[in-house]
């Protein structure tokens, strides 16, 4: 009888004349790209569904006798492969001249020159002089978003921008129409586009056929340098390289893929670089004289702030400080230690999204809890618990997704109305805010099935309640971790750097009383109010109105308006430091552009602290990351990850926080794709989209 | 419901939607938008809304298809839409001339409609008449050895008809 | 309407056709309709598929695929639900002859599915009809409903316990959907792109379970080879090309027609026996055996067989069973344009080298149809058809170069003399496009 042979661990083969081995199933396109040896295509992009339609990817196989393209053929034992032979060389000539016949050869105005794959591979691989001396059919470039913009005559059909869109960010806003040589990229809402305007489109696009309304025909690839820093918007903090040309921001995408968010950017990171050079930016400090706020030197207004704010303490009077959401790690431990050893005050707080500190006390004594984003694309299964991921955490989102349709990973949607996941999901639930923990139950057996969960809760998920969900999730006999849903860029940092009166950096308990921030706002004796990138007054008053108002901001915002000095900070665009994702990752900031007349919230601390004659440390962004890393527990991240660019985890805290913390104060601000608080005014992009606030906007 | 159609084509919506499994809906598209034709000449945009939602598909699944299938059409064309086939065995016997024949005797180009909006004609692919060529089909009527002559009679019989 | 018979075929698959009101089912019972199935049901499922294989039957959808291996590639015990499609898109210029079995037959072609649904163990079948068949449908939808009737289609079929629904599915207008692949796309209301393959039809077919698809002829040949045994159907052709199938012949014969004829006849026959042979004093240029996408032959090449393996051997193919026959006066110009404007208009745009090749031939070919250019297009043209056949995505590519580059490379000279003639001025411009 025959007898059963254990499937082949190897394969063995022929390259090009060389013997080779690789892993049973690699196609053979990934095997020639591990190998070095280029085999060119258009249509085929790692990690989404195989098309074999562009035919670049020809290549001579010994069991065939046509020619097979590299991107749908497996390796088999014994293959024979040759991708340079002149059969394949000459047919790959033959494919470009053939989508050459139909291209308006207008390379020296197309935006995407310089960057283009079919620039590059008539380059290296020549389409020699072109036998084709027929009319070209044309149709013209049309707008399918205020972003989006499709040129039919440079598209070559590699259907790379449908996939990225249906299957990467599960919108499915764009299809084919049309037949033939005529076929086209058409929008969801027939000569519009309905859907998250993220631009991955555009980026994914071989050639210049999707190009952007911000960038196009402003500037060429090789005028700009290339800045690698975190996307200033939302907690999931994915890496951006924004091109700068006379420091203004040309355009943002990760076309490098080598942060935690690989390829993927939403609207806000792509486009809504724009509020930094809106001409509402401040650039000058502002005193409140005879009852205006007016332009004053940088001295001025520092002496102002400092000789108040010595008087103030001199007097034992009080203060309260309202930190940011989206000021660096480094910032927020100045302003904590400015404010704890400055100022003597425990009156420290910023308006919290998610409550991380109850669950890292829930945790206390256990090992790794807290995911990673690449726990999201590994995980078995995950549970998303009242957030709609899609609309507040895209790149979380887009891991989930991606998990999905790479490891077919089962995803459990609790949310009160309908979300992305659905279609997708092992389960979904509806169920209101605060009626979770109940409705879980209903799910434990499936759940405790799991080899392993990740549960992720959006701000309804606090205090009692989310001790009843660790609860839930320990008891069901598998390894569960955890992510609490924040909002900003910075709002993790915000926490773990001791911005709340109850703890110092690190989970320490400050052991002292402070007041919140309602309790700040609602003190008739407070004597000084002091905000740095936050809008507390946005939609109400102080109890003392007499008292002397500091902020810190880009805009004269609401509470900026109100103040007696204002100084015009620097964006995350415009400085060096470190932010803390909402998956717990340091990741850097990197200066890429300046505005004149500002500065960093770091640099504002630190002159007035000498301004004031206090003793506060240097404050260079350096120097307080070290500060950092050996101060707070977790901190203490590997540099090079850091100093390349890479996202570094922080350990998660392991021991009882012990303390009472005001859970009932966090709430999410419950952002969209298409706001980012109180910065969603001050970027055009955000407004000029047909799916911009207040707008109906469903995707699909 | 922003479009009606009449009780046939309604019952024939039905008969086709039932034809599928269970959550297969989109199966009926195409046959949905061709009876639909039939009866209002022309596939509007309400009208593929209409079947993206009985179909449980998105707007863009349903004109994905319309362009791609030579028979759906966005423009309107005659009552009698006189569609004569050109294709070898067609051309061989006489096809191309019939072709011609049409487009003078009827003053109309490729898929031009009467300006009383009663014929319109199109060269046609091959349509499996080949053995019996030339061929025209008169919206879903055969019509096998047409010579020039024979055209304006069946021509002559659709005005009559009106 | 349609041709006569003709003495010299043999009338199985046509063998109801004279009878009044062939296409019912009372008609169809009377003459031994669904004794196929019957037998079928008592001879068991591994026993058809034996049957079929001995019958030597090839698809004559055009790929000429055994019929009774691709019926043992069927994952007939899955438990996924498996499919039955028959495809009667017939779109290849030059065939004719789904439409003449539908119309005289139908309950021979539903006999067929029914017997590979009940082999199968298939509760689901589809008739996928091109549009332009309309009536075809109506007749369909009408043969079912009888078929319902008499219980030879819906619940508990004869008393076996075994269900079977069959629809008929419209297309409408896409030569691409015979490609059974984009059949399948079409069927679940996509764009008739066709698929990756593998995975195959056989197992991830129609909604990704396995699927059954065979042409109409093919199926409406299994009722008779089930019903009148293997041994019957078979000695009618070649060894590997049993029994008989119905050629259309059109173009420049004196009687052109579909005819059910043996596989073992030869060209020559069919032309000039069955077909009435050329018109007086004509001569032969040229035969396309098996639809505008089989490579042409030149008068001295058509001494062959119409059987798949003779004509395979000739550098051409069988195809759909549409054999083309071109006399002295067509001009091959504007025959090779004509071709290459269908596929042009057909591709349905998927891969590079069909989308773009096709219409940078037929631009090329309008052109020196027109007399415009020089011999250098007519070798860029050959050229082309080369850089397309074997890289295309599917077999339309290969269908639009491979006759294409026949005609280029063995009509050069009639390329030579159609520019040199307009050139010189010497043919009428009205005569220019005339074929
Ligand atoms: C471009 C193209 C068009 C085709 N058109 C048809 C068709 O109209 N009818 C058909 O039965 N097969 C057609 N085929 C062949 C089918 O792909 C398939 O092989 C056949 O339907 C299988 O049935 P059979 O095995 O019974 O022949 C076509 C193939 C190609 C590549
Ligand atoms: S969501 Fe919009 S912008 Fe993003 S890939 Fe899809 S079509 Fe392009
Ligand atoms: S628009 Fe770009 S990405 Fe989309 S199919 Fe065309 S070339 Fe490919
Ligand atoms: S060869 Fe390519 S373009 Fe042509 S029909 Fe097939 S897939 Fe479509
Ligand atoms: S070629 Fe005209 S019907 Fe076939």
């Amino acid at each position: 009888m025959a007898t059963t042979t254990a499937p082949p661990t190897v394969i063995n083969a022929k390259l090009n004349g060389q013997d080779i081995q690789t892993k049973p199933g690699t196609l053979l396109i990934n095997l020639t790209k591990e190998l070095g040896i280029e085999v060119p295509a258009f249509c085929y992009y790692e990690g989404f569904s195989l098309q074999a339609a562009c035919r670049m990817c020809l290549v001579q196989v010994n069991s065939s006798p046509k020619l097979l393209p590299g991107c749908t053929t497996i390796v088999t034992e014994g293959m024979v492969i040759e991708t340079e032979s002149p059969l394949v060389v000459e047919a790959r000539k033959s494919m470009l001249e053939f989508l050459l016949t139909n291209h308006p050869l207008d390379c020296p105005v197309c935006d995407k020159g310089g960057e283009c794959e079919l620039q590059d591979m008539v380059f290296k691989y020549g389409a020699g002089e072109s036998r084709f001396v027929d009319i070209k059919h044309h149709e013209p470039e049309r707008p399918f978003s205020p972003v989006v913009y499709y040129d039919p005559a440079r598209c070559i059909l590699c259907y790379r921008c449908v996939r990225v869109c249906d299957e990467g960010y599960g919108v499915n806003a764009l299809g084919v129409v049309n037949r033939g040589v005529l076929s086209e990229i058409a929008p969801n809402r027939g000569d519009q586009l309905n859907c998250d305007e993220c631009g991955a489109c555009i980026d994914i696009c071989p050639v210049g056929a999707l190009t952007s309304n911000t960038y196009r025909y402003k500037t060429r690839p090789w005028e700009m340098k290339h800045v690698g820093t975190t996307c200033a918007h939302c907690s999931n903090g994915c890496k951006t390289t924004l091109g700068v040309r006379n420091d203004e921001i040309m355009r943002a995408n990760n076309r490098d893929s080598s942060g935690l968010n690989e390829e993927f950017l939403c609207i806000k990171g792509r486009f809504g670089f724009d509020f930094n050079h809106h001409p509402d930016r401040l650039q000058s400090p502002m005193l409140r004289i005879d009852g205006d706020l007016q332009p004053v030197s940088w001295s001025k207004a520092l002496a102002a702030v400092a000789a108040k704010f010595n008087e103030v303490k001199a007097a034992g009077g009080k203060f309260g400080i309202v930190a940011s959401n989206r000021t660096s790690n480094e910032e927020n431990y100045y302003l904590q230690k400015f404010a704890r050893t400055g100022l003597g005050t425990n009156n420290i707080d910023h308006a919290r999204t998610g409550d991380v500190v109850t669950l890292v006390d829930a945790l206390s004594g256990k090992q790794g809890k807290l995911a990673t984003m690449a726990d999201l694309y590994q995980t078995k299964a995950a549970l998303v618990i009242g957030s709609d991921l899609a609309q507040q955490h895209p790149l979380l989102a887009y891991e989930l997704r991606r998990n999905w349709r790479h490891h077919q990973a089962r995803i459990y949607a609790m949310t009160p109305g309908p979300v992305r996941e659905d279609k997708y999901a092992a389960a979904t639930a509806r169920v209101a805010f605060g009626e979770e923990i109940a409705a879980l139950e209903g799910w434990r057996e499936q759940l405790a099935k799991e080899p392993e969960l990740l549960i992720l809760f959006g701000d309804s998920i606090k205090g009692a309640s989310l001790r009843q969900l660790v609860d839930f999730g320990e008891s069901l006999g598998i390894p569960v971790k955890y992510v609490a849903l924040v909002d900003y860029a910075n709002s993790r940092g915000a926490i773990d750097m001791g911005l709340v009166p109850e703890l110092h950096p690190g989970f320490v308990p400050s052991g002292q009383p402070g007041l919140t921030l309602p309790e700040m706002l609602d003190d008739s004796q407070l004597d000084v109010l002091w905000v740095v990138g936050a809008n507390p007054l946005a939609n109400r008053s102080q109890a003392n109105p007499k008292a002397f108002v500091v902020v810190q901001d880009l805009f004269l915002t609401a509470t900026a308006a109100r103040a007696d000095v204002v100084f015009p900070a620097a964006s995350a665009y415009e400085k060096k430091g470190t932010v803390t994702n909402v998956t717990g990752e340091v990741q850097r900031l990197t200066a890429a552009v300046k505005t004149m007349g500002t500065k960093t919230d770091l640099e504002i601390f630190g002159l007035l602290g000498k301004e004031m004659g206090l003793e506060l440390g240097i404050w260079s962004p350096d120097a307080v990351f070290n500060e950092i890393r050996q101060n707070v527990r977790g901190y203490n991240v590997t540099m090079p990850i850091l100093a390349t660019g890479g996202a570094a985890p922080t350990t998660p805290v392991n021991g009882k926080v012990n303390v009472e913390t005001r859970s009932d104060l966090v709430h999410s601000a419950g952002d969209t794709l298409f706001t980012s608080g109180s910065m969603t005014k001050y970027s055009q992009v955000l407004n000029t989209v047909a799916e911009r606030p207040g707008q109906l906007y469903k995707p699909v | 419901m922003s479009i009606a159609l009449s009780a046939a084509t309604e019952a024939r919506w039905q008969k086709i939607l039932d034809a599928y499994p269970e959550g297969r809906k989109r199966s009926a598209v195409i046959p949905m938008l061709i009876f639909a034709q039939d009866e209002t000449g022309i596939i509007t945009r309400e009208l593929m809304e209409e079947i993206a939602r009985r179909a449980e598909v998105d707007y863009l699944q349903v004109e994905e298809v319309v362009g791609f299938y030579s028979m759906l059409r966005k423009q309107p064309l005659g009552k009698y839409h006189v569609q004569v086939c050109t294709n070898i065995s067609c051309m061989l016997a006489g096809g191309m001339e019939l072709w011609h024949h049409a487009c003078e005797s009827l003053h109309l180009k490729n898929k031009q409609t009467s300006a009383d909006g009663l014929i319109s004609i199109e060269e046609v692919e091959c349509m499996g008449a080949c053995s019996w060529a030339p061929a025209v089909e008169v919206n879903y009527d055969f019509h096998h050895h047409v010579t020039p002559e024979r055209f304006d009679e069946i021509i002559l019989e659709l005005k009559g008809k009106g | 309407m349609f041709n006569p018979p003709s003495p010299h075929e043999v009338k199985i698959l046509t063998r109801r056709f004279g009878v009044q009101n062939s296409h019912t089912i009372d008609a169809s019972l009377a003459h031994q309709g669904y004794d196929g199935l019957k037998k079928a049901i008592a001879m068991g499922a591994d026993a058809v598929i034996n049957e079929i294989k001995a019958s030597a039957l090839r698809g004559r959808g055009g790929a000429g695929f055994p019929t009774g291996m691709k019926w043992s590639f069927i994952p007939r015990t899955s438990p996924k639900p498996k499919y039955i499609v028959c495809n009667a898109d017939e779109s290849e210029p030059g065939t004719c002859k789904d439409r003449l079995l539908i119309q005289n037959d139908p309950h021979s072609l539903i006999e067929g599915i029914a017997i590979a649904g009940f082999t199968m163990n298939s509760n689901r079948g589809y008739i996928y009809v091109r549009g332009e068949y309309r009536y075809l449908i109506y007749i369909l939808e009408t043969a079912i409903a009888e078929a319902y009737k008499h219980n030879l289609l819906g619940q508990n079929i004869l008393g076996t316990g075994w269900n079977f629904d069959l629809f008929v599915h419209s297309g409408a207008g896409a030569y691409e959907c015979g490609e059974e692949s984009a059949l399948l796309n079409s069927l679940e209301g996509k764009r008739g792109t066709p698929r990756l393959k593998p995975p195959f039809p056989a197992t991830h077919g129609l909604y990704q379970s396995p699927t059954l698809l065979n042409n109409v002829e093919s199926f409406c040949a299994v009722t008779h080879i089930i019903r009148d045994g293997a041994a019957d159907f078979a000695k009618h052709g070649p060894e590997k090309s049993g029994g008989t199938r119905l050629m259309c012949i059109s173009g420049h014969v004196q009687r052109p027609g579909v005819y059910e004829m043996p596989l073992s006849t030869t060209l020559p026959f069919l032309i000039n026996e069955v077909g009435g042979g050329l018109r007086p004093g004509r001569t032969l240029k040229a035969v396309q055996p098996g639809g505008s996408s089989s490579p042409i032959l030149l008068p001295e090449e058509c001494n062959v067989g119409l059987d798949f393996d003779s004509l395979a051997k000739a550098g051409t193919m069988a195809g759909s069973g549409g054999i083309v026959v071109l006399d002295d006066t067509a001009d091959i110009v504007a025959y090779a344009l004509r071709i290459i404007r269908f596929y042009q208009h057909e591709s349905c745009g998927w891969c590079i080298p069909c989308r773009e090749g096709t219409t940078w031939l037929k631009k090329i070919l309008e052109r020196l149809n027109q007399g415009e250019g020089t011999m250098k297009d007519v070798d860029l043209v050959g050229e082309l058809a080369k850089n397309m056949f074997g890289r295309t995505f599917c077999a339309l590519g290969d269908a639009a170069a491979w006759p294409t580059g026949s005609i280029v490379k063995k009509f050069r000279g009639e390329f030579e003399t159609k520019l040199a003639a307009v050139q010189a001025r010497q043919v009428p411009a009205e005569l220019v496009n005339i074929g």
